[in-house]
């Protein structure tokens, strides 16, 4: 075998080394090939759909004519849709949490509930929709209505809540709770009292990642028979009357805004098209500064405690 | 002191200790109920597994009934809607294996570049600045991606390809490929960040760069992490309903072809849940044997990827 001269290792070294240089520069386009279509996604959405955003676009009801139509009963749908949802995802999510990193025993079947959790993070979303259809629309009798998709989409994100729940518990120090039971505390007390409000910022921020993902989900609400096009609002919840409540709206038949969006999309006329897009702009908006507080709070309880 | 003062002290010690009694069992009494109520929120996920597994099995029991499980495997049509329905359920099938190759050809090259980049390359501060960013990808709503495949990127890809039609499962497969390269991307750059760092130590102790450090040592060292990732990555692609909905169109085609216009097993569920079948028709029941074909796939590419990460499992 023939040895290999200075020069030819040289050239060899030289060559690793623009390759490896050049793959920074590749790596970093490639993070731009994501952002870039975000970009471009965003001026797209603006440039279409900037010009429908008046005022009666968030006061009319969808219509026959697209310059008439507007997302009232939609955002009207997703708000109360999203009450129903956050009200059923946080606390079954918190104290599934908690159970699991303050009070579960190390045995199998906790490993079950683990594995589990795990594994409902990856199912698809559309599939959710299969089973609310098939349990709460049809064997509880909830119907169509804004019960149903409420609970669909807790279901939904109740996943993301618990580890996210469960990994800011875990960031409170031993130490603390020693503290605690120290004085005589009892289990609930100390997490009640400690580790929970420590925890907050972590668990409002799953929260918040959470209802993000719950606001732009289509597909499940589709499956469960959500309504394109309604031109009514659900019953009021606050009465002037005795009792002042009312839970009747919690039965409404609805339409929420992504499916809204997927409806004028799906139409031929360009007109519509427009509408879709400013529908995906107010969409847009909500997602990101739900995901950008969500950044914040993740920053600033970061920095804050130093324990 | 007389006996009877004695005897009032001594009472009024005892209430007080018996009352302290029923305090302390009153509060383990509610430490419990807590602790069982949240026991009951951790096993209310495994209910959930439980009632998706039984609405899927039940309800697909009812359609295997009237459709022979020969004819759903065999039959090259799926025309559950039509006068004289035949039930297969290839094309749904190829759709989706279509839609979710496309996505993956995108996501997988990129999503790996990026982790290697960001866990390799990227100092702290541009780490910090562009992950948060990337994530934001997988926050964008599904329609709004449907909206963009079918008005931007179908547009776009028509001034290349001219024969390429307005609805096609390349355009879905890019947007969608785009849209997972963040789920790809962290999970492989939290493998990679967990090699230890004598290995990468050694590899530059002789003379490697960070290119080779991070192709034949942490990539080969980390791949069961990378694994784990990519097939996250592909069940995000096969169950992802609104861009193929809207941009690939609601047609069954059996064919391999990305340029043409095919509906995908989740796109047919949202096209039948979109009219109003009656509760109990066999196109009801279709809709429930599409999902479980969706979770049967889901499946086996994770079992499939159990069994390479473990055949390739590094311990270090």
């Amino acid at each position: 075998m023939q040895k290999p001269s200075q020069s030819d290792i040289e050239t060899k070294v030289a060559g690793n080394k623009n390759r490896d240089k050049l793959f920074g520069v590749v790596g970093l386009l490639s993070t731009f090939v994501g952002m870039l279509t975000l970009a471009a996604l965003l001026a797209d959405l603006a440039t279409n759909g900037l010009a429908r955003l008046q005022p009666h676009f968030f006061t009319s009801f969808p219509s026959r004519f697209p310059a008439q139509a507007g997302i009232l009963s939609a955002w009207v749908g997703t708000t109360l849709v999203m009450i129903v949802t956050a009200l059923t995802a946080v606390p079954i999510g918190v104290g599934a949490g908690v159970y699991l990193e303050e009070y579960a025993p190390k045995n199998w079947f906790t490993a079950i509930i683990e594995i589990n959790i795990a594994n409902l993070a990856g199912v698809p979303s559309i599939v959710y929709g299969l089973m609310a259809l098939g349990l709460f629309v049809y064997q509880f009798r909830f119907g169509q209505s804004i019960l149903s998709a409420g609970l669909t989409l807790a279901l939904l994100i109740l996943p993301i809540v618990i580890v996210s729940t469960r990994e800011s518990i875990r960031a409170v120090p031993g130490s603390m709770r020693e503290a605690a039971y120290a004085l005589g505390a009892t289990k609930w007390q100390t997490t009640s009292d400690h580790v929970l409000p420590y925890s907050m910022g972590g668990i409002l921020t799953g929260v918040i990642i959470g209802l993000s993902r719950a606001i732009g989900e289509t597909a499940p609400l589709i499956t469960i028979g959500a309504l394109t096009f309604i031109a009514f609002l659900p019953d009021a919840p606050i009465k002037a009357e005795f009792p002042f409540v009312s839970f009747e709206w919690l039965w409404s038949p609805f339409s929420v805004m992504p499916i809204q969006m997927f409806n004028w999309v799906s139409r031929p006329q360009a007109e519509f098209h427009l509408n879709a897009a400013a529908t995906g702009l107010v969409l847009m908006v909500m997602t990101l500064l739900m995901n950008g507080i969500a950044i914040y709070f993740r920053y600033r309880f970061r920095k804050r405690i130093k324990w | 002191m007389n006996t009877d003062q004695a005897d009032a002290g001594y009472l009024a010690a005892q209430r007080q200790v018996k009352s302290l009694a029923t305090g302390a069992s009153l509060k383990k009494l509610r430490e419990r109920v807590i602790e069982f109520g949240m026991f009951l929120c951790a096993l209310f996920s495994v209910a959930i597994t439980l009632g998706i597994v039984w609405v899927l099995l039940y309800e697909s029991w009812h359609f295997f009934e009237n459709v022979s499980l020969v004819d759903f495997l065999t039959d090259t049509q799926w025309t559950v809607l039509f006068e004289n329905p035949r039930y297969g359920i290839m094309p749904l099938v190829t759709g989706t294996l279509v839609t979710s190759g496309i996505a993956l050809l995108v996501a997988l090259p990129l999503g790996t570049t990026v982790a290697i980049y960001l866990s390799e390359y990227a100092n702290a501060t541009v780490r910090e600045i562009l992950k948060p960013i990337l994530e934001l990808l997988s926050a964008v709503p599904t329609v709004v991606c449907g909206y963009f495949a079918l008005l931007f990127i179908t547009p776009m890809l028509q001034s290349v390809l001219p024969d390429l039609p307005g609805f096609n499962m390349l355009s879905a497969g890019i947007v969608i490929g785009i849209m997972i390269i963040p789920y790809v991307s962290s999970l492989s750059e939290d493998a990679m960040k967990a090699v230890p760092v004598h290995i990468r130590e050694g590899s530059y102790a002789m003379g490697a760069t960070r290119l080779q450090t991070a192709l034949r040592v942490l990539v080969p060292t980390a791949f069961s992490g990378i694994a784990s990732a990519y097939v996250l990555g592909f069940s995000r692609a096969v169950g992802e309903t609104m861009v193929v909905a809207v941009a690939a169109g609601t047609q069954p085609n059996l064919t391999l072809n990305p340029m043409e216009g095919a509906a995908t097993i989740t796109a047919y569920i949202v096209q039948v849940s979109l009219g109003d079948l009656p509760h109990g028709s066999v196109a009801y029941q279709s809709i429930f044997a599409a999902g479980l074909t969706l979770m049967c796939m889901t499946l086996i590419f994770n079992i499939g990827g159990y069994l390479l990460r473990k055949r390739f499992r590094e311990i270090y």
